[in-house]
């Protein structure tokens, strides 16, 4: 399986997802050799094996920043060099080249564009059938239809193209994927992610917005926002409305859990709108001060401009906070109890964010029957989905016929 | 034996609250007028269940009672439902007009806005009661006789309420667990009354009708007239076969292609072949036959879901802090003596409201027993509560302390 990260060194939704389906896949029996592009331990990974991918004269490539920034390069020699994201790709490409001669696997499971190049290359020299997994693509990311970077939709597109099977994470994402690149919808099978309940922590000892605890007490509402500060997802939109909401329940603030390229710009923007006060930017958060943001929150909003799947609405669910969903997402496919909102309609916004913090009775019926219905799903179910797509490839795939067991 | 059919339909349609904002809270007192292609268009409605309905039952019905001399039934038909007819379909009431002219429809009594104010407030019950029975003296000359609340909501305190005010029946649901071994097909008399009759819904052969009609995978599938007479004929221990149901089952919910109206039109026929057969009206199956038991009924019941109660409508916080709420505004609003102001309080304790609130489906992927024209129940509250802000705005416009 072909990856780009794995928790702890995941930048969002695409390593947690990862790594949950390659937990539910292996307790089914599948046996999976993952294969990321930079060099570090992944302590809760005891299911598959992991290993780097990276040039034979490098030592170590390590993950800089938190998002899909950059990479460093220690050389055997001790050199240091930086490389940006298409570099790596290339040099994954390589690299993931030279492991595929020295493995034996039945199935290539490739996830998201960086790990295309990779993929196809895997494809080309094996002859072994080819799965890409899309968790987004590069319109969702751009924020607007046909949008985005060329070479990504040329990645996107040959990949697409190339594979035996596509896998997308929501229907909307392989709507997109049909409009985007003229995909034959069959060839698309959607596979929905989960949260997995198992991985949700407890919450223990006191909540560390200390702060917002002691408002609360006072009646003050909190609105969480869990995310990147990226164009794609929404945020302008969510402080307009949220500005509306302080004009009407003055006694509400918006906690911001995140960074991102957006953070200069909202922290200015919520100053012009005159909330600067209402409006909190706690940085990218992990472990308890990350749980926490959902625990503080009176209601969890992703006011995204296109969601291929969000599962962050999923973990906010599972750590007690309603939902309030673009229906710009594919989560919003999933969970019926959950207020929705197309990402434009920055009154509706507002509409439905006034109504949770004046209601308690809203959000705690929401609440109760979101709780609900997200026990009621499991990455159970998408692992037998996919397994079911290794199986059709592989008694499909001549070298293979008298394969059974899928291992990727 | 002779035994007889007492057919009774109910008419009924809500004023829906409109996609009603925050914004628009003290802005646009227009809570029930949307768009015309809004789902929660009222007069898009009334005229989609007209054409497929009202006006084609209508027609088949007023057809029974000049072929039929011995063709009675009864009907409900509430204020809210009258008042949209007559601003936008008047040819439609006029159809509903003929039929009682013809003095074989008997109107069945109920609140006016088809509430459940018993339960809340008794005067404010007793008000639109009386509202009911002046709309229809006024629109059909009749002054009803029997009486039905709500959702058929029942209990041996509105039996005692409605004995006292002179009704001479009263309905209910026939349900197994009130009615134990006793069958709904006699007439019985409410526990701790004095005069009044109780005539209760035989579900199964309502249901056969109302529900199970266009079911082709039910083993009763196709009901005709003539199939559906002889299992009545072959019922002897009977007196009266009460058929209670929505008007709307005919067109509606059991659609013209299934065959409903060819089951309607035959059914006076097939049932007066049998000699001694009759069909009666509520009013007439009361005085026609004496108490066979009474039934007491002390917990609610009503014609509902599987639990024969008010859960669909008061099951959850989100339903119930919305209707108490709105009954606590109740000596404020008619203490305004404004009209407007009191009649759009009304109209937001109709039922359907609290309704469309029901979250006992939601989730469990059986969507289809939810008919409402929100999203979610998660927005009908919304829209609820933004319209029950609104109603305190007015007061505090009004200078009323809130």
């Amino acid at each position: 399986m072909l990856g780009w990260e794995l928790p702890p060194h995941n930048s969002g939704g695409l390593g947690v997802a990862c790594y949950q389906l390659c937990r539910a896949l292996s307790k089914k029996g599948a046996d999976i050799e993952f294969v990321v592009p930079y060099t570090a331990e992944h302590p809760d990974v005891d299911f598959m094996s992991v290993n780097a991918a990276h040039p034979q004269d490098v030592q170590r490539v390590l993950k800089a920043g938190i998002a899909y920034d950059s990479f460093k390069y220690v050389k055997s020699s001790g050199e240091i060099e930086w490389v940006d994201l298409f570099g790596q790709s290339a040099i994954y490409e390589e690299a993931v080249g030279r492991i595929v001669g020295e493995t034996s696997f039945d199935v290539i499971h490739a996830h998201d564009w960086l790990t295309c190049r990779a993929a196809i290359r895997a494809k080309m020299s094996t002859g072994k059938p080819l799965i890409v997994h899309f968790h987004s693509i590069e319109a969702d990311r751009a924020g607007k239809p046909m949008g985005g970077n060329p070479l990504v939709r040329e990645i996107e597109s040959l990949a697409l193209t190339l594979a035996d099977k596509i896998v997308a994470v929501s229907q909307y994402t392989k709507d997109a994927i049909v409009r985007e690149y003229d995909i034959p919808a069959d060839k698309i099978e959607v596979v929905h992610n989960h949260s997995d309940p198992a991985s949700l922590i407890p919450e223990e000892g006191e909540n560390v917005y200390r702060y917002l605890t002691a408002m609360r007490e006072l009646g003050y509402k909190v609105i969480v926002n869990v995310g990147r500060l990226t164009v794609q997802k929404g945020l302008p939109n969510l402080l307009r409305a949220f500005q509306l909401v302080v004009q009407r329940s003055p006694k509400t603030f918006l906690l911001i859990v995140g960074s991102g390229e957006q953070r200069n710009e909202l922290i200015q923007q919520a100053a012009d709108l005159g909330i600067a006060q209402n409006v909190l930017f706690t940085g990218f958060q992990r472990g308890k001060n990350w749980r926490d943001s959902y625990g503080v929150a009176d209601l969890f909003v992703m006011p995204s401009v296109s969601e291929p799947f969000g599962l962050t609405a999923l973990e906010a669910i599972g750590y007690g906070t309603p939902v309030l969903i673009s229906k710009q997402s594919g989560v919003s496919e999933m969970i019926l109890n959950a207020l929705k909102v197309d990402f434009w309609d920055i009154h509706e916004m507002a509409n439905k964010m006034i109504a949770v913090v004046q209601n308690d009775v809203l959000r705690d019926e929401l609440y109760r029957n979101a709780y609900h219905e997200y026990r009621s799903h499991s990455w159970d179910e998408s692992a037998d989905k996919l397994l079911s797509i290794y199986e059709d490839h592989l008694s499909k795939s001549p070298s293979n016929a008298d394969k059974a067991g899928a291992a990727a | 034996m002779s035994k007889a059919i007492s057919l009774y339909l109910h008419v009924h349609q809500p004023f829906r609250v409109r996609h009603y904002t925050i914004f628009d809270v003290g802005a646009d007192h227009g809570y029930f007028e949307s768009t015309y292609e809004d789902r929660t268009n009222n007069e898009r409605i009334i005229h989609k269940v007209a054409e497929k309905s009202y006006l084609p039952t209508n027609r088949h019905l007023l057809k029974l009672l000049q072929d039929h001399p011995e063709f009675c039934l009864s009907l409900s038909i509430t204020g809210t439902v009258i008042e949209q007819l007559e601003r936008w379909a008047p040819h439609v009431l006029d159809s509903f007009k003929d039929l009682v002219n013809t003095g074989r429809v008997e109107i069945v009594g109920e609140t006016y806005h088809h509430s459940l104010a018993f339960f809340y407030s008794r005067a404010e019950f007793e008000r639109q009661v009386k509202m009911h029975e002046e709309k229809v003296m006024q629109v059909f000359g009749q002054k009803p006789k029997v009486f039905r609340n709500t959702e058929l909501a029942y209990n041996n305190d509105l039996a005692y309420w409605a004995d006292k005010a002179g009704y001479k029946a009263i309905l209910a649901e026939g349900w197994d667990k009130v009615l134990g071994w006793r069958s709904p097909n006699f007439v019985y008399r409410p526990a701790y009354s004095e005069n009044i009759k109780l005539l209760m819904k035989n579900y199964r052969l309502s249901d056969d009708i109302a529900f199970r009609f266009g079911d082709r995978n039910w083993s009763g599938w196709p009901l005709t007239a003539d199939k559906f007479s002889n299992w009545l004929n072959s019922t002897h221990e009977a007196q009266i076969f009460n058929l209670f149901m929505d008007y709307e089952t005919f067109g509606e919910h059991q659609w013209h292609e299934s065959g409903i109206f060819d089951f309607l039109e035959h059914l006076p026929s097939e049932w007066l072949r049998e000699h001694g057969n009759k069909f009666m009206t509520v009013s007439q199956a009361a005085d026609s036959f004496e108490p066979a038991d009474a039934v007491d009924i002390p917990e609610t019941l009503t014609w509902a879901d599987t639990e024969r109660d008010l859960s669909a409508w008061l099951g959850n916080s989100m339903q119930t802090s919305s209707i108490l709420s709105l009954y606590a505004l109740e000596e404020k609003i008619l203490g305004t003596h404004d009209l407007s102001l009191i009649e759009d309080w009304r109209k937001l304790q109709t039922s359907d409201h609290f309704y469309y609130m029901c979250t006992k489906w939601w989730g469990d992927g059986d969507i289809h027993a939810y008919f409402s024209p929100y999203e979610n129940p998660y927005d009908a509250f919304i829209a609820f509560t933004n319209a029950y802000h609104d109603l305190r705005y007015r007061l505090n416009e009004k200078g009323v302390e809130l």
